[in-house]
């Protein structure tokens, strides 16, 4: 089965309402995504794109049965939304707000770490494309026409360059099993690491494309997990070989502050771990090609 | 976004932080005139623009009395300050701070960052201040005090006074050191701060604690509900396009080469930088024109970009999610009818709308080289600049 999202898994829109969230219900509706409610607080009992509109996510899970909800809220809400819904008892939230407050993520963090480990909330983003399993279903805002249905994960923190990835596996005739944005704020739901765990344990996933880039820790611990304890082949790539130190490229946590953070030492990290570094982001494709041929052979 | 030291100071005052008495001058007259008014024989008299080692550029200096206060102030007043933290460009100094001067027993660190290991609040102190974090990072990690606090539970007590005795404190000044932690973190707290910097903070020869510089800056992010924070930007310091650029919400950041860049999304962005790199090229800027860009959108990131007169060759690279391709491909056409573009233009699209978007741009008639790759379109535009 694909990780975190399906055919079958009951999705609410969190922000239905909204043009931004309307346009992207709309397509994942289109491409099979299981879309069974929308959550705008005020707009209970309208319907959007024929799913009936609640006022709080707690009567989506009780009257729709949603189990996973995409947050398309405005970014001084959206702490507060991604919180309603782990209370509710929403399993998977993925969050595509850019702009949230780095404290207000503090205190989702430490929210979502209240629930007992067999009812806690997975939280994907902020600030993320979301997640696809093509073919099955996606939760987000990529365009699904980009990706084949395959054996190869793919998580990035850049939705862009995620796109780029798929694209290029296409072009190679290289599906993907599923892909996962986990965004470029500095405080995210989850890592590289927690999304590497579920492809080492997922049965349709052969390999891995993780694309990092400058800034933070992440790259760092999910290259000592791969070492420690995949046994599947992870192919990686680090945008901002070209950026200068301490300037915020894009994305808030695309800065570099501390040592090991930059692009170039990343790199150093990710091959000492074992991990086979795309020489530039057009070789990305032809590297994961390269390695499942490798693979293949032994 | 980067404050002042003198607004720095100010509001950690405000939160409980002894500081040196001091006066913001706008003039030289200005500046001597506080150094009358705080008395004493000696004043630190430091340009405020948005950087550290201000000492090291000749920003700061100690003065002896009125005239020399004046005369320095008016030197500071237009110049362009050059720091290891400013480029080559270096910041202009518009405002001048003239504090009493005192006497120091010691000078310690202090500093209060987002910690993005623990995802939490974490204090960082060190009883040899001066240099820089950095340099105490590289030359003595080992007398770094390190201490992380969870925002939802706050600073404990015993967690500040377990840092002040791990920096060495005397008993005596334990309890100063508390206060000033305490207030550090409700201000970093209260104000969503990303950094708050002491450095050096000081024990006089008195005993007491008095921060001598102060550093602060603040979550972008949270500017829409701390308006006491938002009004203290000061735009002189910032790169006049890139914060234009921020007012009508594309993040862009100047560079050094001469390929103008036009792309959604940060990673793709630093992507294509790269890969101009090794294509033998340098990219002018980063630009991230965001996503659900207009057309309008796109015709004031194509001003912004060649807004720089380095620029010879304009790379537009979209993968489009949440953008259109079609709103891209009329804003291109759009800009380049308006702006009456001179130099060659490279576009690659792909994503949503990308049959559309390159319809528009066929049958505009406009002289656009169009690529279909990343890889193609890095090389055609460094072979377009060549050319």
């Amino acid at each position: 089965m694909a990780i975190l999202v399906t055919g079958e898994t009951r999705v609410v829109v969190q922000g239905i309402s909204g043009r931004i969230g309307q346009f992207h219900a709309a397509d994942m509706i289109r491409h099979g995504t299981n879309v069974v409610a929308g959550v705008t607080p005020g707009r209970g009992g309208e319907t959007v794109l024929d799913r009936p509109v609640f006022n709080t996510v707690r009567q989506a899970v009780r009257e729709a049965g949603a189990e996973a909800s995409l947050v398309f809220v405005p970014p001084p809400f959206a702490a507060d939304a991604i919180m309603e819904a782990a209370d509710a008892g929403i399993r998977t939230v993925v969050c595509v707000t850019d702009g949230i407050p780095a404290q207000d993520m503090m205190k989702v963090k430490r929210f979502l770490r209240r629930y007992p480990s067999g009812r806690r909330t997975r939280l994907i983003g902020p600030n993320c494309a979301g997640i696809i399993s093509p073919g099955k279903g996606f939760m987000g805002i990529m365009p699904p026409h980009i990706y084949t249905s395959g054996r190869v994960g793919i998580v990035g923190r850049s939705g862009t360059l995620g796109y780029e990835a798929a694209s290029q596996m296409k072009a190679l005739e290289i599906g993907v099993s599923t892909s996962v944005g986990i965004g470029g704020d500095p405080i995210n739901g989850s890592s590289f690491r927690d999304i590497l765990e579920l492809f080492e344990a997922d049965p349709e996933t052969d390999a891995v494309m993780m694309i990092g880039e400058i800034g933070g820790p992440q790259e760092a611990d999910a290259a000592a997990f791969v070492r420690d304890h995949m046994t599947k082949p992870v192919v990686a790539y680090v945008a901002g070989l070209s950026a200068p130190k301490g300037r915020k490229m894009g994305h808030a946590g695309a800065i570099i502050s501390a040592f090991g953070e930059s692009a170039q030492e990343k790199v150093v990290i990710l091959e000492a771990a074992g991990i086979t570094v795309a020489p530039h982001p057009s070789a990305m494709g032809a590297t994961v090609a390269e390695v499942l041929k490798r693979r293949q052979a032994a | 976004m980067d404050i002042h030291e003198y607004q720095a100071k100010e509001i950690l005052a405000r939160f409980g932080v002894p500081v040196p008495r001091g006066g913001l001058a706008y003039s030289p007259e200005q500046a001597a005139f506080h150094a009358r008014e705080l008395g004493g024989k000696a004043w630190v008299v430091k340009a405020q623009i948005h950087s550290g080692g201000r000492g090291e550029a000749g920003g700061v200096k100690l003065c002896r009395d009125e005239h020399e206060v004046r005369d320095y102030a008016a030197s500071l007043f237009g110049r362009t300050l050059v720091t290891k933290q400013t480029g080559a460009q270096g910041k202009c100094v518009y405002r001048v701070y003239v504090e009493e001067a005192g006497d120091i027993a010691q000078e310690m660190y202090l500093g209060f960052v987002l910690d993005r290991k623990s995802e939490r609040i974490m204090i960082v102190g060190c009883a040899e201040g001066g240099m820089s974090i950095e340099e105490l990072a590289e030359e003595k990690p080992e007398a770094l005090v390190r201490m992380i606090v969870d925002p939802a539970v706050g600073l404990a007590e015993f967690q500040a006074r377990e840092f002040a005795f791990e920096m060495g404190l005397a008993p005596g000044q334990v309890a100063k050191m508390c206060t000033v932690l305490r207030a550090c973190y409700r201000a970093y707290r209260d104000l969503d701060a990303t950094m708050v910097e002491i450095n050096p903070l000081v024990i006089t020869g008195t005993g007491d604690l008095v921060a001598l510089d102060a550093k602060m800056s603040f979550d972008t992010n949270a500017l829409f509900r701390r308006p006491q924070v938002a009004e203290l930007r000061d735009k002189s310091q910032e790169d006049a396009r890139e914060s234009a650029a921020g007012d009508s919400g594309l993040a862009y950041v100047g560079l050094d080469g001469d390929i103008g860049c036009m792309i959604n999304g940060a990673g793709l962005a630093m992507a294509t930088m790269d890969m101009i790199k090794l294509a033998g090229g340098a990219p002018a800027n980063f630009l991230d024109i965001g996503g659900g860009a207009s057309p309008e959108r796109v015709v004031r990131a194509f001003r912004t970009v060649l807004g720089d007169a380095g620029v010879k060759v304009m790379l537009v690279n979209i993968f489009a999610g949440i953008n259109r391709c079609d709103w891209v491909a009329e804003g291109v056409v759009r800009a380049m009818r308006e702006v009456e573009v001179k130099l060659p233009v490279v576009v690659r699209l792909a994503g949503t709308n990308v049959e559309e978007g390159k319809r528009i741009l066929e049958t505009s008639g406009l002289p656009i080289i169009t690529a279909d790759t990343l890889a193609d379109a890095a090389q055609k535009a460094v072979a377009a600049r060549a050319a």
